[in-house]
């Protein structure tokens, strides 16, 4: 149950926005769509809600298959980048406005709308127009107002990017925790993958138009499918055919048969982490995360010489970040993966 | 006084005196010169019986004309902004067709159309409906010429509006009907006010296409602005200002009615 789509192609004139795709989305679950712009996230979820339709390819809601059925038919929750604030009504009538459709009775919207209000915190501000109202304030009414509706799923285009850090990093635990008490299949595109692995128990990972692999945020951490997921769910450095995160990079002041030399540039330090970067002799620029201690231990200098040793590398074999071969296979496969590296572990 | 300030002083006066020669001054004059001597004059002519006619006259070509234009142009925006096709530069253009053309031309349209030998006038004859030398051709010239005022101002406002609001109230599960009513039509009201004022203001000064059409006929096809130019012919200033001067108020009320909605709402 919950959501699936199957083969969704759309293209708008030249430029093909959706390949092929197929996602499936577990019943109460809380999942991210993640990539970056021009991958073809917003327009999945705009096409789950109807408000693009597909060339071809079916959306199903719980079991149903709704492609024919217009956004109003389909029960789903939808919640803006921009808000999509009602600017001529109050906070209470943005609200309410779901119910007021259905023809509710006053008093029933009244009690559920002030439900909802203290849900997001919003009590005391009923009556006060979205132009009075903060963006964190303005996004938490547009959520409150597709919740009222008691949506079949709840539907989020980028909810918190028009937001600053600060209000964003709130949101986000608030949503996470939202999720937990209601338990509506949730959908939400972002282009940050710390957002999508804070929020999201599961991850669609989108690229030009297709599904680059989906699974929890631990499976495509330490089993990317390519170098795309790899490069777009953390940092990582390439040597040669292979690619390593920087936490796997042990710097070492003794060469061996697995390490390769690299002249230290620039030492950053971010706090508890320090940022080591080096060119190799073959004038690679590579980067090694360390904490301090480590890079106490070591008593690096810029501008000295390093020993570096990968200590877990993966190969794709070939494929490219683009044409992936493992596009728009739902639920993580695994088919890179863990590889043997010639000059290391 | 500095320079940006004697500068600032200049263009205010520059500017003011423009506005006071060309558009203040001759309108006061009117209103000088209709009650130079009393109200009596000027109320006995706009009370005579034609007089009393044109005015009613007025407001029926009013009533029908700008209720059927604003329909019909906030429809006409709707299609244009929201409704991708690929003649839409061509509707465009053509609305803006009123604009161009000089109302007589119109008015000559209109006759040609529906006159004796005209398309549809003898069909029109045959039902037994008179268009020409009668209210609705009088009517037909106004529409005509008022048509372009709502779309034009309507236009930018939905554009600006964009479509996440409609879109957010497809979600919620308002039908088409719904949308329009409760999130768009609120969301442009005032381009759409803005655009009836303009049109009632039109057809109430509407002159030249109505002249041809109507045949200006005493207590029969006349409106005010036709009222007003027979006594002028006729000699009868005091009618004349006087008409002209219930015109320009009309007009005025028009105007400040939506200023005063306008204000009421924003307080």
């Amino acid at each position: 149950m919950g959501i699936s789509v199957e083969g969704a192609d759309k293209r708008f004139g030249d430029f093909q926005a959706l390949k092929d795709v197929s996602i499936e989305v577990p019943d109460g679950s809380l999942t991210a769509l993640l990539g970056p712009s021009g991958s073809g996230k917003s327009t999945l979820l705009r096409a789950i809600a109807g408000l693009e339709a597909l060339d071809s390819g079916r959306v199903l809601i719980e079991g149903e298959d709704v492609s024919k059925k217009p956004t109003q038919k389909r029960e789903v929750g939808f919640v803006f980048q921009h808000y999509a604030a009602f600017k001529h009504m109050t906070v209470y009538e943005n609200v309410g406005f779901g119910l007021k459709i259905r023809k509710q009775d006053k008093a029933q919207i009244s009690k559920r709308v002030h439900e909802l209000l203290d849900l997001v915190q919003l009590e005391g501000l009923a009556d006060r127009y979205p132009s009075q109202l903060s963006g964190g304030q303005r996004q938490r009414m547009a959520l409150a107002r597709a919740l009222a509706v008691e949506p079949q799923v709840l539907l989020l285009d980028e909810p918190f990017g028009a937001l600053d850090a600060k209000v964003r990093k709130d949101l986000r635990t608030w949503l996470r925790r939202l999720h937990e008490e209601m338990h509506v299949t949730t959908i939400f595109v972002t282009h940050d993958q710390e957002e999508a692995m804070d929020v999201a128990g599961q991850l669609v990972v989108m690229n030009e138009g297709r599904v680059e692999q989906s699974g929890s945020a631990d499976e495509l951490y330490e089993h990317p499918a390519n170098e795309f997921v790899m490069s777009f769910v953390g940092e990582v450095n390439q040597l040669g055919d292979h690619f390593v995160r920087p936490h796997d990079m042990e710097v070492v002041l003794d060469p061996d048969e697995r390490t390769q030399e690299g002249l230290v540039q620039r030492i950053v330090t971010l706090g508890f982490e320090v940022r080591v970067e080096l060119v190799l002799s073959d004038g690679t620029e590579v980067w090694a995360q360390l904490t301090r201690a480590e890079l106490q231990r070591l008593e690096l200098r810029e501008g000295q010489i390093a020993y570096l040793r990968p200590v877990q590398a993966k190969s794709f074999n070939g494929t490219s970040p683009s044409h992936p071969r493992g596009a728009s296979t739902p639920h993580g496969s695994h088919d890179g993966g863990d590889a043997e590296v010639p000059a290391a572990v | 006084m500095t320079a940006t300030a004697t500068s600032r002083w200049g263009l205010r006066v520059l500017g003011l005196g423009y506005v006071f020669l060309l558009l203040l001054l001759p309108l006061g004059l009117i209103f000088y010169k209709t009650f130079e001597h009393g109200i009596a004059p000027p109320l006995d002519a706009i009370t005579s019986p034609d007089g009393l006619h044109a005015l009613k006259l007025t407001l029926i070509t009013v009533a029908i004309a700008v209720p059927l234009n604003t329909v019909f142009g906030i429809g006409c925006a709707l299609l244009l902004v929201r409704h991708k096709w690929r003649f839409n530069f061509l509707v465009d253009a053509v609305i803006n067709l009123p604009f161009a053309i000089s109302p007589i031309v119109i008015g000559l349209s209109l006759f040609l159309l529906y006159g004796t030998d005209g398309w549809f006038g003898p069909t029109f004859a045959e039902a037994g409906i008179k268009i020409l030398f009668s209210v609705p051709g009088m009517v037909l010239a106004c529409i005509f010429v008022s048509l372009p005022f709502v779309v034009r101002e309507t236009v930018p406002v939905l554009q600006e509006i964009g479509t996440e609001q409609e879109q957010a109230a497809s979600t919620l599960g308002a039908n088409a009907w719904q949308t329009f009513w409760r999130v768009t039509l609120p969301a442009i009201r005032w381009g759409v006010a803005y655009g009836v004022v303009l049109t009632t203001a039109r057809v109430l000064g509407e002159f030249g296409a109505v002249s041809i059409v109507s045949g200006s006929i005493s207590g029969q096809t006349q409106t005010l602005p036709l009222f007003v130019a027979k006594q002028y012919e006729n000699f009868n200033l005091p009618g004349a200002f006087g008409a002209s001067v219930l015109l320009a108020l009309l007009a005025l009320t028009t105007l400040l009615a939506m200023n005063l909605l306008k204000r009421k709402e924003d307080a």
